[in-house]
């Protein structure tokens, strides 16, 4: 041991699992993270794991931060290395100061640790092989005899783990005692053996208060069930997948009719994107509310139907869980790389309505709004997630429903205003915003049907290949997406405690780091206002912060500063005042990053002093 | 040409159907497609097999993808929304519509093009579901619309209207369609009304994916000697292969012959093909026997037309699915929407 001092910290402290994937660790390891959360104390848990399914590296990493930031943190102060695999880079990784727990059955030569950190071993395998002799129990027991041991060396009150236990094992007896059994080898061991606790303890706290710990494509799919999605059309792919298989459980459980028994919703697994998307315009242009969940891969695929989307104006609502490109990529891997792909999804002219939410708080809210937009706008919304949210479990306030809310089906022509005899133009603008009036089929014997398509046609859907009618329709639909701007979530505005010259705009995944990286940068003594977009086309708010700022960072997670781009693009404003903060890596972005960034930004553009310069 | 006004009189003398509705009722827009087409002798026959169901028009949905067969849409049910999607892509959207509202009647529009090469897999996925609906492929073997490249219906040896052989094995949509379990499957002949008409009537009646490949000339790019899709044909010289940028118009092809019979058509172009009729004690409901008797007959060269198979008691994907007989398009948040107690609960669960 060397003089750097072990870290010492109360309820703020970053413990990160390696494991092997496929060996059971991952509901252990979340156990961990909810158990902590019964402290009263936030965590922020992430899960790094491989495209595979067995057998490759996976870590899980909690982040105890009772001062609730929500965002990676960066290093990490006690690893729990049960990868032999990626063991030098795991205790590589140890903050100096930090813990090292691993398993001590075999032996390990003193140069696989090092001398700056606390070493703890627990004989993990011995203990699971003297109490059990079934392959699996023994793996799967392991996990819980070392959160045993963990929680007696992180002070953790027992009875809340078992709680968790109990709960998880409900109306399984025998599967209950077994790990509460299990639980108790470790923490029994670890009492008896160790000093315990060490100077990373969880101390019961009030900060977690109402909110609710769930995955940002759990809180989507519940919000498209809230929202009347019937129809989903989706193809697995990760990090999308659990998007539709949540959708699936959520309707098995509220959207069967009690009488009958039979569903209110139809879900297909297409044979691909195109498929799924196509299925989606189907349902929506009949009048059902539908949408489909995927990832870049799948976007590309979409778009050509996403420019029919916004050419015939059939609406669509896309949850488009990103992750790392191009091509295939990374596709375990985080980042917000899909923004200009999808604002311009598609050949010709187009332009389309995306929604960023924060958490799965907004994830729920954006979901539902996203089918009133749709169906309001007549054209493609897409909900802009990332796997950082999609994937986790992240802490967020409850989900609100307001149950006198009803569905905006936007402007549906039905058989008696058809009757009354209004006139019916597809795509005659009658009200200015360039939103016009659709027909759902079979709804008059004889007036109001239309033929749909994908080439140009005049404001009463006759095929037309005249320029000004053409120019007409493509001028109509500018108007239409100026009449966006109104409808989608606005920015929101966060000014810092003086004036400032310099701003911030950021946006989806980055807010919580954003929000810790804001106080770093204060203490460094850069005062930043804030403005976080929450949708495209974009509100005059953001030309206005623009206007109001000499400097503005856009912090985002893509290698090109997609949104920057978008902003430049759409308000015609000197690039050189946006100045881009990228983190592309396919970790979620980290307040010490955004700081450091931003920080030394701000330094650069301070005024030095010549001889201070030179000396 | 779309932009002529179809007259609106007709004949005094035009018998109305069960709900009062003349054949009138049931056309679309003038045809753009050549004259003597194949594809408007369907259009006539779905106009006919609509006006015999005494359907309402307006209670069907039309969906095609894109190419000379999916403008047809537009000529026939001019009350009907229509829906000229993506190229290949008919049957997923057409899926969708059908999840919307299962009270219409589907009529999906396809060529060879459009359903055996880039939306060959949307063709075989809405077949395997069981999409109640009925999937019409007007078959000509080429690409019209983008002037007589090689369709993946063309057989082996045929040869393009440049002369080009076609070294590619052909697809058989109706084989593939038995394979993967639609429960109505049939082949037909654009010229032979008689036949088509009952098809399509059956049908559009039958609950469950119905296929019908029709095949369908294309007086345009088959116009030539070695087009006829390497059936078993007997081509004759045509002095028109020469001139195929001056299109003439024709009479369509009709043909009108007996069960059991093997019918010799003579083309536009001049080439041959035969078709053979069904016998009169062929089993419909036996799949692989279907399987077997085209798979003889096609070695022979012999295209076989009619109703090869069809399960009376098939089921759809609605009925896979479970879902409620209210089309999902008129539900609403009453319905849909499971409240605010239960999001509390919601809530709970998740602390």
């Amino acid at each position: 041991m060397s003089d750097k001092k072990p870290i010492s910290s109360v309820n703020d402290f970053v413990v990160r699992f390696a494991n092997v994937n496929g060996s059971g660790s991952a509901s252990a390891n979340e156990m961990f993270a909810r158990a902590i959360l019964r402290h009263g104390v936030p965590v922020s848990p992430r899960n790094i794991f491989p495209s595979n399914i067995q057998g490759l590296p996976t870590w899980y990493e909690v982040r105890v931060t009772e001062a609730g930031h929500l965002g990676a943190r960066g290093g990490v102060d006690m690893m729990v290395a049960m990868n032999p695999q990626t063991w030098d880079k795991d205790v590589a990784g140890i903050e100096p100061g930090g813990y090292l727990f691993y398993d001590s059955t075999k032996p390990m030569p003193s140069t696989k640790f090092r001398d700056d950190i606390t070493v703890i071993g627990v004989p993990l395998t011995a203990i699971t092989n003297s109490t059990y002799t079934d392959p699996r129990q023994r793996q799967l027991f392991k996990n819980i005899i070392y959160l045993g041991a963990l929680s007696a060396l992180l002070d953790m009150d027992p009875k809340l783990v078992e709680q968790l236990i109990g709960e998880q094992y409900k109306g399984k007896e025998k599967l209950l005692s077994s790990n509460v059994h299990a639980l108790h080898l470790g923490r029994d061991w670890a009492l008896q053996n160790l000093k315990c606790p060490i100077g990373l303890r969880v101390k019961k706290s009030d900060k977690v208060g109402d909110r609710i710990f769930i995955e940002g494509n759990s809180a989507a799919a519940l919000g498209a069930v809230y929202g009347g999605a019937t129809v989903c059309a989706w193809y697995p792919i990760t990090p999308s997948s659990s998007v539709a298989e949540a959708f699936t459980a959520h309707c098995k459980k509220y959207r069967h009719d009690p009488e009958t028994g039979k569903a209110k919703y139809a879900i297909v697994q297409g044979e691909d994107e195109l498929a799924s998307i196509g299925i989606v315009i189907g349902a929506s242009w009949n009048g059902a509310r539908a949408f489909t969940a995927t990832s870049g891969p799948g976007i590309s695929l979409m778009t050509e139907f996403i420019g029919l989307s916004y050419f015939a104006e059939i609406p669509a609502v896309i949850m488009n869980i990103q992750r790392a490109g191009p091509s295939t990529g990374m596709p375990t891997r985080t980042q917000q790389c899909d923004i200009i792909a999808c604002a311009y999804a598609s050949h010709g002219d187009t332009k389309h309505v995306l929604l960023f939410p924060e958490d799965p708080a907004e994830a729920f809210e954006f979901a539902a709004a996203a089918f009133d937009l749709a169906e309001r706008l007549q054209t493609t919304i897409f909900l802009m997630l990332d796997l950082d949210i999609g994937m986790n479990h992240r802490l967020c306030r409850p989900l609100k429903w307001d149950d006198a809310r009803q569905y905006d089906r936007g402007k549906v022509m039905t058989a008696e205003m058809l009757e009354e005899g209004r006139d019916f133009g597809r795509y005659l603008d009658v009200d200015g915003d360039g939103i016009p009036y659709r027909t759902y089929p079979g709804t008059h014997p004889t007036k109001g049907s239309y033929f749909t398509r994908g080439t140009s046609r005049d404001r009463y859907a006759r095929y037309s290949e005249e320029g000004s009618v053409y120019a007409d329709n493509m001028q109509r639909l500018m108007r239409k997406f100026e009449t966006a701007q109104d409808l989608v979530p606005r920015p929101l505005q966060a000014n810092a405690e003086r004036p400032t010259k310099f701003g911030v705009i950021y946006f989806g995944s980055t807010s919580p780091a954003m929000d810790e990286a804001i106080g770093l940068l204060e203490a460094r003594g850069h005062q930043l206002d804030r403005l976080r977009i929450r949708a495209f086309p974009f509100h005059s708010s953001v030309a206005s912060f623009l206007a109001e700022h000499d400097f503005v960072y856009v912090v985002e997670q893509n290698r090109d500063s997609q949104l920057r781009q978008l902003i430049v693009n759409e308000n015609g404003i000197d690039p050189v005042r946006l100045v881009p903060i990228v983190h592309y890596d396919g970790t979620p972005i980290t307040a010490r990053f955004i700081a450091k960034a931003i920080g030394d930004h701000q330094d650069h553009l301070k005024v030095t002093p010549l001889r201070k310069a030179v000396s | 040409m779309t932009y002529i006004a179809k007259p609106k009189f007709h004949h005094p003398g035009l018998k109305p159907n069960e709900l009062g509705y003349t054949r009138r009722d049931y056309e679309g827009k003038i045809s753009t497609l050549c004259a003597g087409c194949g594809h408007d002798s369907i259009t006539a026959s779905i106009i006919e097999a609509c006006y015999e169901l005494s359907i309402e028009p307006h209670r069907v949905a039309k969906i095609s993808g894109i190419g000379c067969s999916s403008k047809t849409p537009d000529y026939f049910l001019g009350n009907s929304h229509g829906f000229n999607s993506v190229h290949g892509r008919m049957p997923s959207v057409l899926t969708g519509a059908n999840l919307a509202n299962r009270d219409l009647i589907y009529l999906g529009v396809s060529g060879d093009g459009d359903s055996a090469s880039i939306g060959f897999g949307q063709f075989a996925h809405s077949i395997r579901r069981g999409v109640n609906m009925t999937y019409i492929v007007e078959n000509n073997g080429v690409y019209g619309l983008t002037k007589g490249q090689f369709s993946a219906t063309a057989d082996r040896g045929s040869k393009s209207k440049k002369g080009v052989t076609n070294t590619d094995n052909a697809i058989d949509l109706v084989a593939i369609a038995l394979q993967l379990g639609a429960t109505f499957v049939a082949r037909s002949f654009s010229g032979d009304k008689t036949q088509l008409v009952p098809l399509i009537a059956a049908a559009i009646r039958h609950k469950g994916a119905s296929f019908i490949d029709v095949i369908s000339p294309c007086i345009a790019f088959n116009n030539h000697a070695g087009s006829t899709k390497s059936f078993d044909y007997v081509r004759e010289h045509n002095d028109a292969v020469n001139r195929l940028d001056v299109l003439v118009g024709r009479d369509p092809i009709a043909v009108d012959y007996a069960p059991g019979t093997v019918q010799v058509v003579e083309q536009h172009d001049g080439s041959k093909v035969a078709l053979r009729k069904i016998d009169a004690d062929y089993d419909p409901h036996d799949r692989l026997g279907a399987q077997t008797f085209l798979a003889r007959h096609a070695a022979r060269g012999q295209i076989v037309t009619g109703l090869l198979y069809v399960d009376p008691e098939a089921e759809d994907l609605h009925e896979h699915l479970n879902t409620v007989e209210t089309p999902l398009n008129t539900l609403e948040a009453d319905t849909l929407c499971p409240g605010s107690a239960v999001l509390d609960k919601i809530n709970a669960s998740l602390r």
